[in-house]
């Protein structure tokens, strides 16, 4: 499958020569310094920042990241793509965040962003041809200097060799840098491959050890101050007054500012601006949000689901096919708000100058929260330098449409006049807002005498994430896909002939957002849920009766077996403990669960997370593993303990210890098997969390006699 | 005024007596490896060794440690050297990274106190440790490595 | 040597030693039985039973629920080997600034160890009464000891000064101090039934 690419985009691949020596490949950005924050002015690299990779005499290659690292490994996986293109020594590859340019745009996207489990397949071509095109033109630079033809030159490690002619890229970099990139490229059939599809070690480990890998919260230079901002404790709440003399006398404490957000207490170190804030008096006016309660809410979203919403799914006549199955099956399911609670609090640090702005951040949506910053500073986008930082964490709270916790360091730093790091506390994390929205689902589903469906009506009800956000217009005909992804396009609604999935988006007060996995949280939670009880309805075995539905669906069909067969499905257990089992498709990729708990002292006990993946071809299968753990391990989070209540518009939780995650001492034993495939690669980082919910209910379920339909999982129902 | 070592060096601190020990290693000493992630002793992230043994520096008022010796993760070893660091590296145990400075230092003082722990002794050590990428599995194999690593 | 004696020994003897005084008037032992209604309800307080507990783990808030994060007793009371309580817990209650969920503290926070467990949770009052003067459970403590204990521990003292917004024990220290006297001096009599 060798394949020849064009440079499809205009100047995609240009080649530029630099004094300095050196070749460049990719697009030439203009302007910005990737130097450490601590140290903004200090030597100049060797060539001007650029995109996608640049190789130094030294031969350093440094892969420029167009995404965001955030612990999903692509730090690894992009320059794992390049690096089997270029022939690369893998221990001379450097990687840096790229600046925030067009450049660095997601491939056929106006934008820069991380999200959606896009990256390593979205960019599976563009960084194969970025290594690629190197490639070519430093067998160029060899063959002119060996004087021999390029076709009798291959690369090795790192060198272009020739007969017993060897040179290493370094010493080819100037001269490579002066010729002209090819217009086609051909790219590696799958069976050359020496890097991708190997376990590769994590690139960013090393740093990750030893305390020098500096993320948002670790930005420092000289002159910079830290804030904290008070926020009205109800989203949508305004300061009607305030009193800051008490504040103001907090040393260290060096300005009280007011943003749009609330206000800001400025100081030398973040313990002085938490004094400080702490110190403030606020007379807040609560806004219309004040007499919101999630628990009132659940129980409109139950009466609003007695109707259809708009239609997302339609065919044949759902409701008279239901009147006349043999069987009806009915159920109600609901899921709280849900916060992401990254490990890294939110914090965004700020610099503005006469004609320029620098932006320290660790973020998911550089391009957005350069355009705010430009918005708030009055300068060009191309005037705001976006410094991306390792994220600690982000499950999409680090890419808010409205560029939150970025616009609001910028409206402090220019409030205040001087350099400022904003800090986010936890408990500002936990009742900032940007939740996972509550949903509810009512499923009605007719069985035929076979016990399979003939008929399924299933509405749903929650916020949209889309709505009044710049991606508005990504709703068609009303349908926000994030809210019914995973049940309108579910395999088990293909063959019914008289289905109707609809969808109400009620309007609140209370910031939603994507959280890992988005709509799949709780539409896989819902749909392996639903089926499952179908299948005791049927009185089958949940794996038999999913292998009778899915008999279409052959990737279903291969990680569920798969699944099943590494977990033992069938076999007996220990007195005490039961198994479940889901299957979900998201992101373009498939994964099958098998999880075995028991109830252990009053707490649900999860032993075991057996989970077949198949996202195609995987390019670092290390990596895949690791996203399958951790999506597994955010699932279980969300389906025992995650749960924000609120109580007269005021979030209730505030930090750890009422907003619980999975702990060591709670961890199963997780076991992953990756599905060999030639496929086209899938999403990884979030297609572990889907299934996760509905294989510890069912497992419940099976354990206890007991259908639970409500996420957080109790031990007792 | 309160005088620290920290990884060996003493040094004085202008602070007030009651700010976290936390923030004068972070804002003032200017070693941002040890992390901010709760504030009140819940996630483990700012975990410490103060006369060797572990320490949240979130909740810990300086002037309680005041004249001891603090070790943070920069000066767990001079060059990653520390077994536990060894084995974090061989298997690649990290993923956004924000926890494992806090991870590493208790997975030290685990294996101070206990050289051959079980996976029930890593249990009660490392549960105050909260990582939300979900490395545990990783990080109770490590811990088992580095202790083999540590016999050399 | 009463360590080397089965606690029944140990318990007769005590019985024994207290039958050789002339013993408290009946007026005497009421009134220390009386006393030590107010004894139990310290000792039971989630204050103090919290960590007075027969299992590993000790337990936390007014709630008394099981305490986060898998701690346990560990080989010395004094939590895992590597997560040692004084990992969180200070020798005082931290500033009012760090909020009222930051860990509380005292000198040497920590539970009883292993071998002498002191059980108080869930215990009827003939069971506290004896428990607390076994010396095979007590820390080996005569009724001098006890007395100091409850007097002047420092651990002990903390459950009237507890910090963040958990309940300080509910009797006054003076009183409880004064009622656990009275009880001692009567010989620390049981109350039956």
């Amino acid at each position: 499958m060798t394949t020849a690419t064009g440079t499809s985009r205009r100047d995609f691949l240009r080649t530029a020569a630099l004094g300095a020596g050196g070749l460049v490949v990719a697009f030439f950005v203009p302007g910005t310094n990737r130097l450490a924050a601590a140290a903004p002015a200090a030597a100049a690299a060797p060539f001007a920042p650029n995109a996608f990779l640049r190789i130094a005499e030294d031969d350093t290659i440094t892969v420029l990241l167009a995404h965001s690292e955030m612990g999903q490994g692509i730090w690894t996986s992009l320059p794992l793509l390049l690096a089997e293109e270029l022939d690369a020594d893998w221990s001379r590859i450097r990687v840096e965040h790229a600046p925030a340019a067009p450049d660095y745009f997601a491939v056929g996207m106006p934008m820069q962003f991380t999200g959606g489990s896009m990256t390593t397949w979205t960019e599976f071509e563009r960084y194969r041809r970025a290594g690629a095109t190197a490639r070519a033109l430093l067998i160029q630079a060899a063959a002119r200097r060996f004087g021999v033809k390029t076709a009798d030159c291959r690369c090795e490690n790192g060198a272009v060799v020739a007969g017993d002619k060897r040179a290493r890229y370094g010493e080819l970099a100037n001269d490579a840098a002066r010729l002209t990139p090819p217009k086609t490229v051909a790219l590696k059939d799958a069976k050359d491959w020496t890097f991708i599809g190997k376990p590769a070690r994590r690139l960013d480990s090393p740093e990750k050890i030893d305390g020098r890998a500096k993320f948002g919260m670790d930005v420092q230079f000289d002159g910079l101050l830290t804030a904290v901002v008070a926020r009205a404790p109800v989203f949508g709440g305004t300061v009607a007054s305030f009193d800051a003399s008490a504040a103001r006398r907090v040393p260290g404490v060096r300005d009280v500012v007011q943003v749009p957000s609330g206000i800001a207490v400025v100081a030398d170190h973040f313990w002085a601006a938490k004094l400080g804030r702490d110190a403030l008096q606020i007379e807040w006016n609560p806004g219309p949000n004040a007499g919101l309660d999630s628990a009132v809410l659940q129980g409109d979203f139950l009466k609003t689901a007695t109707d259809d919403g708009l239609p997302a799914n339609q065919a044949g006549d759902a409701a008279a096919a239901l009147a006349k199955a043999a069987t009806r099956f009915e159920a109600d399911y609901a899921v709280p708000y849900l916060a992401h609670a990254p490990m890294e609090p939110l914090n965004c640090t700020v610099r503005i100058e006469k004609d320029r702005c620098e932006v320290w951040t660790g973020t998911q949506f550089q391009t957005l929260d350069q355009a705010v910053t430009a918005r708030i500073t009055g300068l060009k986008p191309e005037q705001v330098t976006i410094h991306t930082m390792f994220l600690g964490g982000g499950f999409g709270r680090r890419a808010t449409p409205t560029s939150d916790f970025v616009s609001e360091a910028v409206e402090v730093a220019k409030a205040a006049g001087k350099p400022v790091k904003t800090v986010w506390t936890r408990e500002d994390d936990i009742r900032g807002g940007y939740y996972r929205p509550a949903f509810v689902h009512r499923v009605a589903v007719g069985l035929g005498t076979d016990g399979k469906p003939t008929a399924w009506q299933h509405r749903i009800v929650g916020q949209s994430i889309l709505g009044n956000s710049p991606f508005q217009m990504m709703i068609k005909n009303g349908i926000d896909a994030t809210s019914v992804e995973g049940v309108a396009d579910s395999p088990y609604l293909k063959s019914v002939a008289d289905r109707h999935v609809s969808l109400h988006s009620p309007e609140l007060g209370i910031p939603v957002l994507w959280l890992r996995s988005v709509g799949h949280t709780h539409t896989g939670f819902v749909m392996e849920s639903v089926i499952d009880e179908l299948a005791k309805a049927a009185g089958k075995d949940p794996l038999a009766y999913r292998r009778e539905l899915l008999a279409e669906h052959p990737r279903h069909l291969g990680v569920l077996e798969l699944a099943a067969e590494r977990a033992g499905w069938g076999t007996p257990l220990p007195p005490g403990r039961a198994r479940g089992l889901a299957v979900h498709e998201s992101f373009g990729s498939f994964a099958a669960q098998v999880a075995e708990v028991s109830i252990d002292n009053g707490a649900i006990r999860v032993h075991q997370v057996v989970c077949a993946i198949d996202c195609g071809i995987a390019v670092n299968p290390a990596g895949v593993v690791a996203q399958m753990e951790s999506g597994i391990v955010f699932g279980i989070s969300a389906a025992l303990f995650g749960r924000l209540d609120i109580v007269n518009g005021r979030v209730q939780q505030s930090n750890y210890h009422d907003y619980r995650v999975l702990r060591m001492n709670q961890m199963p034993k997780i076991d992953v098997h990756i599905v060999p495939s030639q496929e086209k690669p899938g999403g990884v980082g979030e297609v572990g969390v889907p299934p996760v919910a509905a294989a510890l209910a069912n497992a419940l379920s099976a354990l206890t006699g007991k259908r639970q339909r409500e996420l957080p999982l109790r031990a007792t129902s | 005024m309160v005088s620290l070592t920290i990884n060996g060096k003493t040094q004085q601190f202008d602070v007030p007596d009651d700010m976290p020990l936390l923030w004068v290693l972070r804002d003032v000493a200017g070693l941002t490896g040890t992390k901010f992630g709760c504030g009140m002793a819940q996630c483990g992230a700012c975990t410490v060794h103060v006369d060797g043994a572990p320490l949240r520096a979130c909740v810990m008022p300086v002037a309680a440690v005041a004249g001891k010796s603090v070790t943070t993760i920069e000066g767990l070893s001079p060059d990653a050297s520390h077994p536990v660091q060894r084995a974090w590296a061989e298997l690649d145990v990290v993923q956004c990274g924000y926890c494992q400075s806090g991870q590493i230092m208790s997975a030290a003082a685990l294996l101070k106190a206990k050289p051959t722990p079980t996976d029930a002794d890593i249990d009660a050590a490392l549960s105050g440790n909260l990582c939300r990428c979900g490395t545990y599995q990783r990080i109770r194999a490590a811990v088992h490595r580095a202790a083999e690593l540590a016999k050399g | 040597m009463s360590r080397l004696l089965p606690h029944s020994v140990v318990l007769l003897l005590l019985a024994g030693l207290a039958g050789c005084n002339s013993g408290p008037d009946p007026a005497q032992r009421q009134a220390a039985v009386d006393a030590f209604a107010t004894v139990q309800k310290v000792f039971q307080h989630p204050r103090c039973q919290n960590c007075h507990i027969p299992g590993d783990q000790p337990l936390q808030f007014d709630e008394g629920l099981p305490h986060a994060m898998g701690v346990v007793r560990g080989p010395a009371g004094h939590g895992a080997e590597g997560l040692p309580c004084s990992t969180c817990h200070g020798e005082a209650n931290p500033p009012a600034s760090y909020g009222p969920h930051a860990p509380p503290g005292a000198p040497h926070w920590a539970l009883p160890p292993p071998q002498q467990r002191m059980v108080t949770i869930g215990l009827s009052a003939p069971e506290l009464c004896r428990m607390i003067q076994d010396k095979g459970q007590n820390g080996s403590r005569d009724f001098a000891a006890l007395l100091k204990h409850v007097s002047e521990d420092k651990l002990v003292l903390w459950g009237w000064n507890p910090g963040g917004t958990r309940a300080p024990v509910s009797v006054p220290h003076a009183e409880f101090v004064a009622k656990f006297k009275t009880w001692t001096d009567a010989g620390a009599p049981c109350p039956t039934g």
